[in-house]
């Protein structure tokens, strides 16, 4: 009776125990994770100038022009002037190798796009955002150190803007606006600083003409935000300034933005401050081999305030009944018609659309000869089984825009003028003329056809990184459903989306010839124990 | 009369702690797969690769016992009533015939067609599993290794073996019922005892 007792307890043990205790084991194994990696960083707005600028007497003196305050800075900060002019803020070109090999200096300056076409020629308008003083046409200096705009930079009084329509000059008496005084150069000259927001925000924020045009994660709101938006430059969170990423060194500031670069050099990654492994969970941090940060920790974009998607030239130029031009708006209260650019389509909190990216990109210059459609204005490299590639999020920014119809190229326009009658279409409204002189300031062959042509943008997303509670999930990419993030990303197989159909189907299928030959044996011994009995 | 113990404490422990480890890794295994939902992707993700290690492990321990005990002989494939074990399974079976293997013991407790079958998920099934369990875990991503299809192929295999192991399972639970009693075998597993008694003079072969 003992006995029995005993090998009673034994099989309990045996049988129940011991596995139960491997399968809590399992279980407590699974849901083992370590702490993520804290990050401790000191931001440069701590930093403590090492001078006082305002003790300057040459800072003290009346300035006529504002080349004349950068004069005065260069007397003391020699050789900055040599650093500033080398970057691509001054040069608007960096030197690339396209596809074909050519060695060529590319960049904003040259590049077309397919928000206002392009910059050269629109001078007055699009080199508002150089940190020059009047790159008003070819004439321009850029040999000229006191052409540097050093204040647009490092102007800590909030105080300084640059004139619309300036080609990036100051207001003077003569032409000032409320909007646009004319800059107190001493008392801005005296209160330098390390850039804030403020000084990044106002080109990178608005570029292609309105907040939030051209990036989507890089916006106004960005000023002054939440964590829920930004983690990184939350006013209740870090609240880091641009250049505490975008590290700077003797002035040429880290970062890459490929809309108008090319190279896989110069960038900020991630890992700088995170490490390459900072999760503290082995599955998660596995990930970091192909898929980039962003993709997960930036779910959506453009969260405050909405992002241009579409720009569709082909409907510019319409007048009302009275002559004059037309604006429209939509639900965000966004203009999504304007005469003198056409028609748009806005949206926030847009999804992103995911490409394999490995750092580098090209771009579809003028001169080059259209050979698909859409139009790509630029091209991110990579691909699933290159080593170096990641899955990246990327908006993708649609147009439909002028092209020569018969040398099959891109078409430059003349869009911003001074005076009516110019040929300036943001005056009159007049494509052949703005195209002739648009082709014509940029020394382009144009046949005289012209027709609308489709065309796309990448612009990998980078910044907005949400907080941990809403990144992506697992299931948003591995899953069968075809609205999974990455449903059409393909050349590789992924988890819980990918299977395949034979393989399915003949184990669905063996499995069940398997219960049909139980059951068929079930059957036949049910009835031959009634038959027999 | 003495009592017929056909499996020992440790295979007793290691059969139900591998039937667990085996049904968490089927029902996880087809979750990752997108058929069904039960932990969550995610946590399924966790529990598969956390039962894998232990189910590892087990299986190395086993196979240090059965080499040490000399247990392995059980699984060696043998032709002694190969024929007669089919013909019962097909037709001995429905007439009440007995069966053929109906002296098992600890030494011999396997009829031929358990033997091979046995066999083949030892030495086939479990280290295919084992090892394209271990290539999706450390080389799953394109590019490594070279061939970028190479996740395609160890995910399908994988697949395809737990399809397999689904339908053995089916198979065992319903061969379980073919005792003296439908409830037979399951008892004898539990406590290991053979529901029939051998003859004091002990082994048979």
């Amino acid at each position: 009776m003992q006995k029995s007792l005993v090998s009673q307890l034994i099989t309990v043990i045996v049988v129940l125990v011991l596995p139960g205790f491997i399968i809590y084991q399992t279980f407590k194994q699974a849901s083992k994770q370590l702490n993520p990696h804290e990050v401790s960083i000191k931001l440069k707005e701590e930093h403590v100038s090492s001078t006082d600028h305002s003790l300057f007497p040459i800072l003290q003196e009346k300035f006529e022009r504002p080349q004349d305050l950068t004069a005065a800075c260069l007397s003391c900060h020699t050789e900055r002037d040599k650093e500033v002019m080398a970057t691509a803020h001054w040069t608007w070109l960096r030197e690339v190798v396209r596809p074909n090999g050519e060695k060529m200096m590319v960049g904003k300056k040259n590049i077309p796009n397919n928000f206002c076409t392009g910059a050269t020629g629109n001078n007055g308008s699009c080199m508002r955002c150089h940190i020059g003083y009047g790159w008003a046409d070819e004439t321009f200096d850029f040999n000229e150190p006191t052409n540097i705009d050093c204040i647009v930079c490092h102007d800590r009084t909030n105080s300084y803007v640059k004139r619309k329509g300036g080609a990036g000059m100051p207001s003077t008496v003569a032409n000032a606006t409320p909007d646009a005084p004319v800059p107190n150069y001493n008392y801005i000259a005296q209160n330098v600083g390390l850039p804030s927001r403020h000084n990044c925000g106002p080109c990178h924020f608005e570029g292609g003409g309105g907040n939030n045009v051209k990036h989507g994660d890089l916006e106004m709101a960005l000023l002054n935000t939440t964590r829920k938006v930004d983690v990184h430059m939350a006013v209740d969170g870090k609240n880091m300034v641009c250049i505490d990423c975008h590290t700077t060194e003797r002035h040429n500031i880290m970062g890459r933005q490929y809309s108008v670069s090319a190279d896989n050099t110069n960038r900020i990654h991630c890992e700088q401050c995170h490490t390459a492994t900072p999760h503290g969970d082995m599955i998660l941090d596995n990930h970091y081999r192909k898929v980039a940060c962003q993709t997960c920790h930036i779910p959506i974009y453009a969260k405050v305030n909405p992002t241009k998607l579409y720009w569709d030239w082909s409907e510019a130029g319409r007048r009302d009944e009275n002559g004059d031009f037309i604006t429209e708006y939509d639900t965000y209260g966004k203009y999504n018609y304007l005469s003198i650019k056409g028609r748009f389509v806005w949206d926030k909190d847009v999804i992103p659309e995911y490409h394999w990216f490995n750092g580098t990109a090209s771009h579809f210059l003028y001169g080059d000869t259209i050979t698909e459609i859409p139009v790509q204005m630029n091209r991110l490299y990579g691909e699933a089984t290159c080593p170096d590639s990641k899955i990246w999020p990327v908006k993708v920014h649609r147009g439909k825009q002028p092209f020569d119809s018969e040398y099959r190229t891109i078409i430059a326009m003349k869009l911003a003028g001074e005076e009516v009658g110019e040929g300036a279409f943001w005056l009159d409204l007049d494509w052949e003329r703005s195209i002739e002189l648009g082709m014509d300031y940029n020394n382009l062959p144009y046949s005289g056809n012209w027709e609308f042509v489709r065309t796309e943008v990448y612009w990998p997303i980078n910044h907005q990184v949400s907080p941990k509670e809403h990144v992506l999930n697992c299931v948003d990419c591995h899953t069968r459903n075809e609205k999974g993030r990455l449903a059409s990303l393909n050349g590789f197989y992924m988890p819980g989306r990918d299977y395949s159909k034979t393989a399915d189907f003949a184990g669905f299928s063996f499995i069940l010839l398997t219960l049909l030959g139980v059951l068929t044996h079930i059957a036949l011994r049910i009835y031959w124990s009634r038959t027999s009995d | 009369m003495k009592q017929n113990i056909l499996y020992s404490k440790f295979e007793r422990f290691w059969h139900w702690t591998q039937m667990a480890l085996v049904v968490l890794l089927l029902i996880t295994g087809f979750e990752i797969h997108g058929n069904i939902r039960v932990f969550g992707f995610e946590q399924s993700v966790r529990l598969h690769n956390s039962a894998a290690w232990f189910f590892i492990g087990l299986t190395a321990l086993t196979i240090f016992w059965m080499l040490t005990v000399g247990h392995w002989r059980n699984y060696t494939p043998t032709r002694k009533n190969f024929r007669e074990q089919i013909r019962y399974y097909t037709y001995g079976i429905f007439r009440k015939e007995p069966p053929p293997h109906s002296d098992k013991s600890f030494e011999n407790k396997f009829n031929p067609l358990q033997r091979i079958v046995y066999l083949a998920l030892i030495i086939v099934a479990f280290p295919a599993q084992i090892i394209t369990g271990l290539l999706y875990m450390y080389f799953r991503y394109p590019g490594n290794p070279v061939d970028s299809d190479a996740l395609r192929i160890i995910a399908i295999t994988h697949t395809v073996l737990a399809f397999l192991l689904v339908a053995f399972l089916i198979m065992h639970l319903y061969m379980t019922t073919t005792g003296k009693k439908a409830t037979s075998h399951i008892k004898e597993m539990i406590t290991g005892v053979g529901d029939h008694e051998l003859p004091e003079t002990g082994k048979t072969t």
